[in-house]
């Protein structure tokens, strides 16, 4: 070990704020998004399922963030079976 | 007016439990009622900090399921009488713990009490949510060290959404209380220093509580530390930091915990 690695081993304070300052900024922004998505995705269902009957788990939320723009994405599988409200109603 | 005060982390073994027992303690002491609540059912432990283990008679959870009194479940200090114990079931699943209970005991606690704190569970999960449910003002405690301040920033993060006060719009007052500091050791560039950890959660701070071998015997003793010995450095940061959440405004001290050459040779701190 060189005298020179000797005294910086002791300072890894300096990178461990720098590390966190990195990660937080990112995961605060990723929160944030998460719950959009959550958010989205329930309200999503809930109008889907006004008119057609469908499961939850066949309702997928991704957004996709780019520089410029963002984009989201919805996908719904509706089985060929499934009851659609409207027709009924109608 | 009572006051609903969480302390909560994230983190497991930062101090929660600690700075619960030494600030419940130093509020009584300045003549408020208080009283302390474990909300970490099946791993409690706030029974034994306080010295109160062999007391314990009904739960937190007997008291939401209407099983005992809430009169009955509360233990009083044997030192001081403004202080009062609610401990958690130590045998109960935790999905006994519901909303809808905690609220009701909630309730009922603010109508007796100046001060109702209680002691999170660690984890971001449903028990660290119903321990901050109710809160007006919450306490974040932290060491400085990354996986810490990283789980402190999570928790902050659902104290402004995940809590009653949020969810009513309203802003929730948060305090970090820095624990297990090492003076020497954050000066030294080995451990992230106040000023860190303060820039990166940027919540306002309450209190620095030094790393000491006190903290250790107190709760060797089953004694809050700012009973059990008042004058040490650990227990006048406590005191000051419950001053504070008094609303008095008190100069913050850097504990110095360095030790000098002889302590150092010996391997102990300098008398
Ligand atoms: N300031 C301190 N100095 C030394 N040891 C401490 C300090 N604060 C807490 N501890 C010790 O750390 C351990 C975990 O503390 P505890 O309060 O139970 O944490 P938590 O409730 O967050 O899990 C205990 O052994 C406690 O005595
Ligand atoms: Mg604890």
């Amino acid at each position: 070990m060189s005298i020179l690695s000797f005294f910086n081993r002791r300072t890894s304070a300096p990178v461990a704020r720098d590390r966190l300052q990195i990660l937080l900024a990112h995961e605060r922004a990723m929160v944030g998004q998460n719950d959009l998505v959550g958010v989205l995705r329930e309200e999503i269902l809930a109008v889907i399922a006004k008119h057609v009957q469908v499961e939850p788990e066949h309702v997928r939320v991704k957004m996709e963030r780019g520089d410029a723009i963002s984009t989201l994405e919805v996908e719904v599988d509706i089985p060929a079976q499934a009851k659609v409200r409207i027709a009924l109603s109608a | 007016m009572a006051k609903v005060l969480v302390v909560t982390s994230g983190k497991g073994g930062v101090g929660k439990t600690t700075s619960t027992a030494a600030l419940g303690a130093a509020l009584a002491q300045s003549g408020q009622s208080v009283v302390v609540v474990d909300f970490d059912v099946g791993l409690r432990n706030l029974d034994l900090v306080m010295g109160a283990e062999r007391r314990v008679v009904y739960d937190l959870i007997n008291v939401t399921q209407g099983d005992a009194k809430l009169s009955q479940a509360l233990i009083r200090d044997k030192r001081l009488d403004t202080l009062h114990l609610l401990p958690a079931s130590q045998t109960r699943d935790k999905d006994a713990l519901t909303e809808e209970g905690v609220a009701k005991v909630m309730e009922e606690l603010r109508a007796k009490f100046d001060w109702v704190i209680c002691d999170s569970p660690a984890g971001i999960e449903r028990g660290a949510w119903l321990a901050m449910r109710h809160a007006d003002v919450a306490v974040v405690v932290t060491n400085p060290e990354v996986s810490s301040v990283r789980d402190s920033d999570r928790i902050i993060g659902l104290l402004d959404s995940k809590t009653l006060k949020a969810e009513r719009g309203e802003r929730m007052e948060k305090h970090l209380l820095l624990t297990r500091y090492d003076t020497g050791r954050a000066e030294r560039g080995e451990m992230l220093k106040v000023d860190d950890v303060l820039e990166i959660l940027s919540i306002p701070l309450l209190g620095i509580i030094p790393e000491s071998e006190e903290v250790l015997r107190a709760s060797n003793l089953g004694t809050p530390v700012t009973l059990s010995n008042p004058a040490s450095t650990p227990a006048r940061a406590y005191s000051d930091a419950a001053k504070r959440l008094n609303g008095e405004s008190i100069t913050m001290m850097v504990p110095q915990n360095r030790r000098s050459l002889f302590g150092k040779l010996f391997g102990r701190k300098a008398a």
